[in-house]
């Protein structure tokens, strides 16, 4: 983390999305941004990697949908092939229609349980964890960008974020 | 404006010819009475030890089954031998004519199934068309012209189906068996049902069906049309009370039309959701086509304001309703498969024991091939992949109305020979011949829609 970073707060989505393409391109660098709602293209804008999530939902599915066949063909095929109101426990393929309700419910189960789990380990999300607001305006109207200050002239990059239309700009230091 | 190449043209009518003379093929092969069955059976026979084996199988499975249903009849193991030779020779009589109404409906089952295919590709995307007006749909209005260029198939193609439908009420063929007076005799279930079925009434029905469609249609495009050169809205809003009157108009006589003409050529069977099951099928083939022909024309340059969100929103539609479709037929499957209630379940029966190729196969090519290809929203982007899905979706719909039409037609004679192949080769050029003929008719882009804007910059 950089030991000083400069807080500018817009109050309009439209010049904090401008104000992240200038920053961009005068090749200073973004710490955080903090939103009270999403904003379009932000994530575009502050170049960041698209999300992996629903990757890791598709192979969540795979293995709900592989615990759904072999719960089901070990209990009703293999384990003990009861005769239940004529159904064919012969094999698992003759008694699949039965299994398949369970099969996709199980599917969707694991695919959106897990990620919805992958969801707050990955941005580590936890009841009582301690709120990392800079700002309580952000989770109402302000719109906060955190610069890294690094070897950057402080002087310059004020002026510099206070062109693009910043309401508010601090300097902070951190311990 | 976009011009019909010549090549397109060509090829078009080239599938036509070709088509043309392989139905002209399938109509003559078939058999005109007994001696031409015993002739083609006898034929069949000197084929060889593989295929002798396998109608010895075949009649060793009949032999079964019709024992099975003797199975509660006492004694019936005493006589048995007695009763089969006395019975043999008008068995085997009746097993001739069986196969040789079977043999006959052939080429006309094949020319039923491509008809009703490309009509409800039509049908489907002016569905599709309706819905876009009556949800104001911001996305959709740079292809409006493309979805009303497809729906005008359903002009040419619904009054082939009209008399195709004539053509079988007059007693040209035996495609629907309740039409036949004399197995109505004999047939107290059927009998049952002509307060429904019945040939007046029926072709009553289809003509208003089809009268009401081609009216909307008119009266859709009409207005979309005008609105290119209207100052207000005036028309636009028709268009909107008109899309919403179709579908009300639609969904009921889609539902009938699917008893009428798919459902009631097994008159001993019903299902309540065979309707919706038809429509996903429509609406899901005529998605794919609004993707392919929009693909197409993008690919030639005719459509510079399509963009890959529009095509990746087409297919997502396909991806949806193509699961849609999957749903639904599991559902009628599974409810079916379960119960087991023997008057229900022979359906899927005869398709399970004489169709398990195309009848499991087209649920891999509809359900398992979109689901797999066109999940990454990546792929939903790419030309190629939205063809190439779209290409096995639509043989896949294809194969869905065969097993709809063919078991109950030809029963067990089933191939994919000349005559199937040659009829899907004459409406697909008809077919294509007319859309894109229809396309030349007004100019690709909409004016004056309140929505074109948006979705020139349509972006996902």
């Amino acid at each position: 983390m950089a030991s000083k970073v400069i807080h500018a707060i817009y109050n309009d989505d439209d010049l904090l999305l401008q104000g992240v393409k200038q920053v961009r391109e005068a090749r200073y660098h973004i710490g955080e941004i903090y939103t009270p709602m999403p904003v379009h293209g932000l994530d575009k804008a502050m170049g960041l990697a698209p999300t992996r999530l629903a990757i890791t939902s598709f192979m969540y599915g795979v293995v709900g949908f592989a615990v759904a066949v072999a719960m089901m063909n070990f209990i009703m095929i293999e384990d003990w092939p009861q005769d239940i109101g004529g159904k064919p426990s012969f094999s698992f393929l003759e008694n699949l229609p039965a299994f398949v309700p369970i099969m996709f419910e199980l599917t969707v189960f694991f695919a959106a349980h897990l990620m919805v789990i992958t969801f707050y380990m990955r941005s580590k999300l936890w009841p009582f964890k301690k709120a990392e607001n800079p700002d309580v305006r952000t989770t109402d109207d302000m719109f906060l960008m955190e610069v890294d200050v690094a070897n950057h002239n402080v002087d310059e990059l004020t002026k510099f974020l206070y062109d693009t239309g910043a309401a508010e700009i601090k300097l902070i230091d951190n311990k | 404006m976009y011009t019909l190449s010549s090549k397109l043209k060509l090829t078009a009518i080239i599938f036509m010819i070709v088509g043309a003379i392989g139905l002209v093929i399938g109509f003559l092969q078939a058999p005109s009475d007994l001696d031409d069955v015993r002739e083609m059976m006898a034929a069949e026979e000197h084929h060889g030890e593989t295929s002798h084996a396998e109608e010895e199988a075949d009649a060793n499975f009949a032999e079964a089954e019709h024992g099975v249903l003797l199975d509660d009849e006492p004694g019936r193991n005493a006589d048995e031998d007695e009763a089969h030779a006395a019975e043999a020779g008008a068995h085997d009589n009746e097993h001739l004519e069986h196969k040789l109404h079977q043999l006959q409906n052939k080429p006309w089952a094949a020319v039923y199934v491509a008809a009703f295919f490309f009509f409800m590709i039509s049908l489907g995307v002016l569905a599709f068309y309706a819905l876009q007006y009556a949800s104001q749909a911001g996305w959709s209005p740079v292809l409006f012209r493309v979805m009303e260029a497809i729906s005008a198939y359903i002009v040419p193609g619904g009054i082939i189906m009209f008399v195709l439908l004539a053509l079988s009420g007059f007693h040209l063929n035996h495609l629907f068996i309740w039409m036949d007076p004399e197995v109505v005799a004999h047939d107290e279930i059927i009998q049952n049902k002509t307060a429904y079925l019945n040939v007046p009434f029926f072709l009553i029905r289809a003509a208003i069906f089809l009268g009401g469609w081609f009216v909307f249609r008119h009266f859709l495009v009409r207005n979309s049309r005008k609105l290119d050169e209207a100052t207000d809205l005036h028309y636009f809003k028709k268009n909107f009370k008109l899309a919403a009157g179709f579908l009300v108009f639609f969904l009921v006589s889609e539902s009938m039309m699917s008893w009428d003409w798919i459902m009631s050529l097994d008159p001993h069977w019903f299902s309540t959701l065979f309707g919706w099951y038809v429509f996903s099928s429509m609406f899901v083939s005529g998605i794919t086509v609004i993707a392919l022909v929009s693909i197409y024309l993008k690919s030639r340059g005719h459509l510079p304001f399509v963009n890959n969100s529009h095509i990746h929103d087409l297919a997502k539609f396909m991806f949806g309703i193509s699961i849609f479709w999957t749903y639904l037929w599991f559902s009628q499957f599974m409810l079916i498969w379960y119960s087991n209630i023997p008057e229900e379940v022979v359906y899927f029966i005869s398709r399970i024991e004489n169709y398990s190729l195309p009848f499991f196969g087209m649920v891999v090519l509809n359900f398992v091939f979109p689901l797999l290809v066109l999940m990454n929203s990546d792929y939903k982007r790419i030309n190629w992949f939205v063809v190439m899905t779209g290409v096995i979706i639509l043989v896949g719909h294809y194969l869905d109305i065969f097993t709809m039409v063919m078991p109950s037609t030809v029963g067990e004679s089933w191939f994919i020979g000349i005559p199937e192949i040659s009829a899907v080769f004459f409406f697909g050029g008809l077919f294509t011949f007319v859309i894109f003929n229809a396309l030349t008719k007004a100019p690709l882009l909409a004016k004056r829609n309140p929505y074109i804007k948006e979705s020139e910059h349509f972006h996902y």
